[in-house]
């Protein structure tokens, strides 16, 4: 590999599986020699996950976009008396999953939602479990940290309580990874104070991977954080994962501007910045199995580059997805299987479809 | 050591796509170091008419058909005249074979430009439109271009190359010219002293051997004449074409645009195309060998076409190139930097 000098330590600490520091981060994002970061990220992801990509066949179920949490970077988000705003009854839900199995391989839902003033943790657990039980084949992963932590408030129940409902009568098998933001409370109180605080997301995952659920973890950058925050950030997974082991895949949400409040004063970010985000990810998360190339966010195009970067996961074909569509994503509604697997093969890799614990259901070597 | 076909063949098929475009980075750094470079200039299309009608092609029209069109001398003096205005350096004026033209027709254009415009560069007319008005005007190639280079025409694009093969060629492209004679009229160009930019087309269902041997042709002329100042790929555009299909991966660009910057060694410039990549990845081409973004296009009917329309402007092309980490320059036809930003 080749570098400038003042990388050449970083180099050499990823070479001997040595972990890098907060400072060894910043550095990173001050790098300009895209390439290398990428080499070096390519060469992690070599080592730790070889050249498996996984990706699932699901369908995104965003129960209600009424939110009273608003956050300034949402475009999906809705009052109840704005156009455009709904809220699915059970038999709505159902119709949803329905259209979607058409797919014979469909193998699971992703269920996110906003937070619903007058819904209970009852009217959002009693849907999921509907869908539970009209679909026993099919997987359910959902609910961020940010959902969790408003049922727990709205029942006045612990966290422990609503994740443990979840699973037993919703079959929950795995927490998603959004939610997570920035975990600084000062990007948060200014772009999301109306929700979960940062050390309220970490307890809702922190509790989940003791009951033995695994999770999700994600960034959403490229708005008013520093590079400082967006490492503390991935530190501060970094340490939870140290302590429970019980996340699975990394995400990265580069910010879209587009019709959003915030998105009035902040330009979307570069390639260059996506690149580098996504292979710093890679660097800095030693001890995550997955990275995730999320197409959905960064296209098709992108997130196919994104493989070389330190990418093991593409997410999948997301029949229905709402939130980042409204957000301004240009990609497609959903993706074809096949064309998943072209993307993958042209890559020079082996596609894998798996379930939401990273469980492979077919391979195609 | 020069890479060679089989090796080219390789990388291009199987080559690691990082680990490439590391390679090429650190021989685009070697080269240019930090920075980009960019030419402010318009695409003047003078005419959609064209006996080609290769399959594709978006853009031309039969001469009955509607929407068909030649431009006036007036207007095309009002396109030149907004670039000037707008700061731009250079016109390049491409245009279809069109059946009621002749050479007179050109030159007296290239005049008129010059008089009104003299320091405007014309970097024009693909060697398809030179041989065309050869043929028609029963003079050599070397005749014409001599003609057309006292009017004012300065230098070549190298549109028409598509790939130079001619199996590939008499699929997509029966009635255009032959890679010997695409070659022939280049060759004829550097011989009077006017220099010449090439092209690549990928995406057209060409293997990657018919790449390698595009390039090699372009590599050996390199040897012979020295007189091509970059090297472009595109990527063929199937909207509203007669061949449709996919257009090719970013993936596929961006492999084959390394591979272009390692094997073609004795060219000095690599331009990465935003036009057909669009912005976002037309800022990764600067990190997979690219030294140049070509043009900022005040107009593009030939690709808008197609089905691609992306907007650029200075300060939108220097966000891209700083966003890279780099330093952005207009440059000229001849690659001379005008003015470093900020």
């Amino acid at each position: 590999m080749l570098a400038r000098k003042e990388y050449e330590e970083i180099e050499r600490k990823v070479l001997c599986e040595e972990r890098l520091s907060r400072e060894d981060g910043l550095r990173l994002f001050a790098c300009p020699d895209l390439s290398w970061l990428g080499a070096l990220a390519d060469y992690v992801r070599r080592k730790k996950c070889g050249d498996i990509v996984y990706y699932n066949v699901n369908c995104h179920v965003n129960l209600t976009n009424i939110c009273t949490s608003r956050c300034k970077f949402c475009a999906f988000g809705r009052d109840a008396e704005d156009r455009g705003a709904y809220a699915m009854e059970e038999a709505d839900a159902i119709h949803v999953v329905e259209d979607a199995m058409r797919d014979p391989d469909l193998a699971g839902l992703h269920v996110v939602s906003g937070l619903h003033p007058n819904w209970s943790f009852e009217d959002y657990l009693s849907r999921v479990e509907t869908l539970h039980r009209r679909f026993p084949k099919l997987y359910i992963k959902g609910f961020t940290g940010v959902e969790i932590t408003h049922f727990a408030k709205i029942s006045g129940k612990s966290v422990e309580e609503v994740l443990r409902l979840l699973m037993e009568r919703g079959g929950l098998e795995a927490i998603a990874g959004g939610g997570a933001e920035i975990l600084s409370d000062r990007v948060r109180g200014e772009l999301c104070p109306n929700k979960a605080t940062a050390a309220e997301w970490l307890e809702v995952h922190r509790t989940a991977h003791r009951l033995g659920l695994r999770s999700n973890a994600s960034m959403l950058y490229g708005h008013i954080e520093t590079m400082g925050e967006r490492i503390d950030h991935l530190l501060t997974l970094r340490k939870l994962q140290d302590e429970t082991g019980g996340f699975q895949t990394f995400i990265c949400f580069p910010f879209l501007p587009a019709n959003s409040e915030l998105g009035k004063t902040v330009k979307q970010t570069s390639m260059f910045d996506d690149l580098k985000t996504m292979a710093i990810s890679r660097l800095m998360l030693d001890n995550f199995q997955n990275i995730k190339a999320y197409w959905v966010m960064l296209t098709v195009p992108v997130a196919q580059v994104a493989l070389s970067f330190g990418a093991n996961d593409i997410d999948g074909t997301v029949h229905k997805e709402t939130i980042l569509h409204d957000a301004g994503a240009t990609s497609p509604r959903a993706l074809s299987e096949d064309r998943i697997i072209r993307i993958i093969r042209e890559a020079g890799r082996i596609p894998a479809a798996c379930d939401c614990n990273f469980n492979i259901i077919r391979k195609y070597a | 050591m020069r890479l060679t076909p089989k090796e080219a063949e390789t990388l291009l098929t199987s080559g690691d796509l990082i680990a490439l475009g590391q390679e090429a980075d650190a021989e685009r750094r070697r080269r240019f170091g930090d920075t980009v470079t960019f030419i402010v200039d318009r695409n003047i299309n003078y005419t959609n008419v064209c006996e080609s009608e290769c399959k594709f092609c978006a853009f031309y029209k039969r001469k009955d058909e509607k929407g068909a069109y030649l431009l006036s001398y007036d207007t095309i003096l009002e396109k030149v005249r907004e670039t000037a205005n707008a700061g731009g350096t250079q016109v390049m004026i491409q245009g279809g074979l069109h059946p009621d033209l002749d050479l007179e027709y050109y030159l007296k254009m290239l005049r008129l430009i010059k008089e009104e415009f003299p320091s405007i560069v014309i970097h024009s007319f693909t060697a398809t439109e030179v041989l065309y008005f050869a043929k028609k005007a029963g003079l050599t190639v070397e005749e014409t271009l001599r003609r057309l280079q006292e009017a004012g025409l300065a230098s070549l694009p190298g549109g028409g190359a598509e790939i130079l093969v001619d199996e590939v060629r008499s699929r997509i492209s029966p009635n255009k010219i032959s890679t010997e004679e695409w070659l022939r009229v280049h060759r004829t160009a550097h011989k009077i002293g006017m220099e010449s930019t090439a092209t690549m087309v990928i995406g057209f269902g060409e293997t990657m051997a018919d790449r390698v041997a595009h390039m090699e042709h372009i590599r050996r002329l390199q040897e012979e004449t020295g007189g091509f100042r970059a090297f472009i790929t595109w990527t063929y555009q199937p909207g509203h074409t007669e061949l449709g299909g996919e257009k090719t991966s970013a993936w596929d660009y961006m492999r084959t645009l390394a591979v272009t910057r390692l094997y073609m060694d004795n060219v000095s410039h690599i331009q990465g195309s935003w036009v057909t990549q669009g912005e976002r990845m037309g800022q990764l081409t600067l990190g997979f060998g690219a030294d140049d973004l070509g043009s900022i296009m005040l107009e593009e009917n030939v690709v808008r076409a197609a089905g691609t329309s992306y907007d650029m402007s200075i300060q939108k092309m220097v966000r891209i190139i700083e966003g890279a980490g780099r330093t952005a320059a207009q440059r000229d036809t001849e690659y001379h930097i005008l003015r470093s930003f900020p």
